[in-house]
């Protein structure tokens, strides 16, 4: 008996270690990124940082706007084309979906979330950027926000649709059958009742997706074009912002480090950390949510 | 039934975090073992380390691991960073050798006065278009303006009637610097338009031009292939033979930089690099060889 006490004792610390360690890895990371990109948060300003809209390291000009811009407006868009399908997918599973049909689509949706990244990217240089390109508006590559938007809002479907089934499968049983025994019809219960009860949860869904999607680096770079611009409208149609090329801020690191040396990688390092602060708050939002669900 | 799972999987996890543990440790000598110095044939020994342009480094490998097969107590560690690291560690005598895929800039010299300019090869940048694109050749003030983005349709340059669509490295390459320096006019010319499209390597910039109509771009000679058309310029076609004589106007130097004068094993390499050997593998790798 005291022997298995022993063996619980040790395999409890054991599993502290283990969760500790990455506490003690995320905070490496962070103290690591903030102090390489302490250079540029001095040398160059806060403010001239995150609100300069000019990115020519080899003039020495470091303005993130234009890629803070492109980041924030392709997550947009993912989000837009994405949500709608993820949560479709989300009901189906949790409530239409007959036993065999769910069987099948549920490993499909998680099967995407184990396709490296590049994949997507070289699927949407090759495939999606020609049909993006058919859209006939002069200065339209087909390299855009649009054909990232696409991307992204692919790969961040199994992460919404996961979250926001749980989400609704923890619905109370009770929920469901007092509506349906007052009269309504299946369709009536699921947005008026279930999908409401279960809105904590998706939302928090969809901010994970979102935190997802800002982190994406290697099928962005592929197919978004990477200029250092801000994306603005190529004709009088609004929506044609979406086929304007645009950098991540992800994708600003990724394509410019290997070269970067001094305040360039000083500066990189600090599109790091605001890549991180945007991540975290997104993070806790979504933590935040998903612990008032739980109360 | 449930606890005696659970004492399983701890005894399981015990086991395992034990014989981690043990191979830790047996893979931490207190020392690494000393080299034992093999009766090499030629004597030589010693180690060289080399950094810089990711263009030059695959060459530069190639060259270490042929004359490793020579001189097998030579160690040769080569590793990248590009262009600029490559002169300033050079410069800085952080590394032996530096590496370099463009000229060495006159304000680099003048900041390290002692580095040694050794050119190893020579590489031609080719332009390169969409294979539909009907204009076969350019003037290199043509493709100044297409880049600065002053020339935005093909019909100014005697083409169609279409958008031209810009497809260019990122900052910090030496593929990018080399364009820069040999097209657009270095520092004083204008900058690559922001709208072009910005690839991070050669392959990619050759996959992008190949699958966008309309488009330009320009790649390392050595990534050439049918999926892209190379322009002449100013006349002359892009092949390596009329890069070599001279003809071809966009060729660049690859280089290797020193710290004062070659000594030991590493005078040694560079004199194998411009040897009659070392020169053939720049000819087999695709690159221009300087002998």
């Amino acid at each position: 008996m005291r022997a298995r006490y022993a063996i619980d004792n040790s395999v409890r610390y054991l599993l502290l270690f283990s969760a500790l360690i990455s506490i003690f890895i995320v905070f490496l990371i962070g103290l690591f990124t903030l102090r390489e990109g302490w250079a540029a948060f001095r040398g160059i300003g806060l403010v001239q940082l995150l609100a300069g809209h000019v990115w020519r390291p080899g003039r020495e000009e470091f303005g993130l706007l234009a890629m803070i811009a492109g980041s924030v407006l392709v997550t947009i868009g993912a989000v837009a084309l994405g949500v709608p399908l993820a949560l479709g997918g989300a009901v189906f599973l949790a409530e239409v979906a007959p036993r065999r049909a769910r069987d099948l689509v549920r490993p499909a949706v998680e099967l995407l979330a184990g396709i490296p990244s590049v994949v997507y990217g070289l699927f949407g240089m090759v495939v999606l950027v020609p049909l993006v390109r058919r859209i006939p508006v002069p200065g339209n590559t087909g390299y855009g926000l649009l054909s990232a938007s696409i991307v992204l809002a692919v790969m961040i479907l199994p992460t919404i649709t996961n979250i926001a089934e749980d989400a609704i499968r923890a619905v109370p049983k009770e929920y469901k059958e007092g509506s349906l025994a007052l009269g309504t019809t299946y369709w009536q219960t699921i947005v008026g009742v279930i999908l409401p009860a279960a809105r904590s949860g998706i939302v928090a869904a969809i901010i994970l997706g979102l935190g997802r999607a800002l982190g994406e680096t290697m099928a962005m770079i592929m197919v978004i074009g990477n200029s250092v611009i801000i994306p603005r409208p190529l004709n009088a149609n609004p929506l044609t912002l979406f086929l304007s090329q645009a950098r991540t801020l992800t994708g600003n690191i990724a394509v410019e480090i290997s070269y970067a040396t001094g305040l360039h990688e000083s500066a990189l390092f600090a599109t790091g950390v605001v890549l991180f602060v945007l991540i975290m708050l997104i993070n806790s939002l979504a933590r935040l949510l998903m612990r008032r669900r739980v109360s | 039934m449930y606890q005696r799972n659970r004492a399983l999987i701890g005894v399981g996890l015990l086991i395992l975090v034990l014989m981690v543990t043990v191979v830790a440790c047996q893979s931490t000598p207190t020392k690494p073992a000393e080299t034992t110095p093999a009766s090499a044939p030629t004597g030589l020994s010693g180690s060289i380390s080399v950094a810089g342009s990711t263009t030059v480094q695959p060459l530069a490998e190639k060259l270490a691991e042929a004359f490793n097969a020579q001189h097998p107590d030579v160690q040769i560690d080569v590793q990248g960073g590009g262009s600029s690291v490559g002169v300033k560690s050079a410069g800085q005598g952080t590394v032996d050798v530096g590496m370099a895929s463009r000229e060495v800039k006159q304000s680099e010299l003048d900041e390290y006065p002692d580095l040694r300019v050794l050119t190893i090869a020579r590489d031609g940048i080719a332009i390169v278009t969409h294979p539909d694109v009907p204009v076969d050749g350019l003037t290199k003030e043509q493709v100044k303006g297409i880049f600065a983005g002053d020339v935005t349709n093909w019909s100014e340059v005697d083409g169609p009637d279409k958008p031209i669509v810009i497809v260019a490295r990122e900052e910090g390459s030496g593929t990018r610097a080399a364009f820069e320096e040999m097209v657009m006019g270095g520092e004083e010319g204008p900058a690559i338009a922001d709208t072009a499209i910005l690839q991070p390597s050669n392959g990619a910039v050759r996959t992008t031009v190949s699958t966008t109509p309309d488009s330009i771009g320009f790649l390392s000679f050595g990534y050439l292939d049918q999926s892209v058309k190379a322009l002449a310029i100013d006349g002359v076609e892009a092949t390596e033979a009329n890069a070599a004589s001279g003809a071809y106007p966009i060729v660049r130097p690859l280089n290797m930089m020193i710290k004062g004068e070659p000594s030991g094993v590493v005078k040694a390499w560079l004199d194998f690099i411009l040897s009659d050997a070392g020169q053939a593998i720049v000819r087999e790798e695709g690159y221009i060889a300087v002998k």
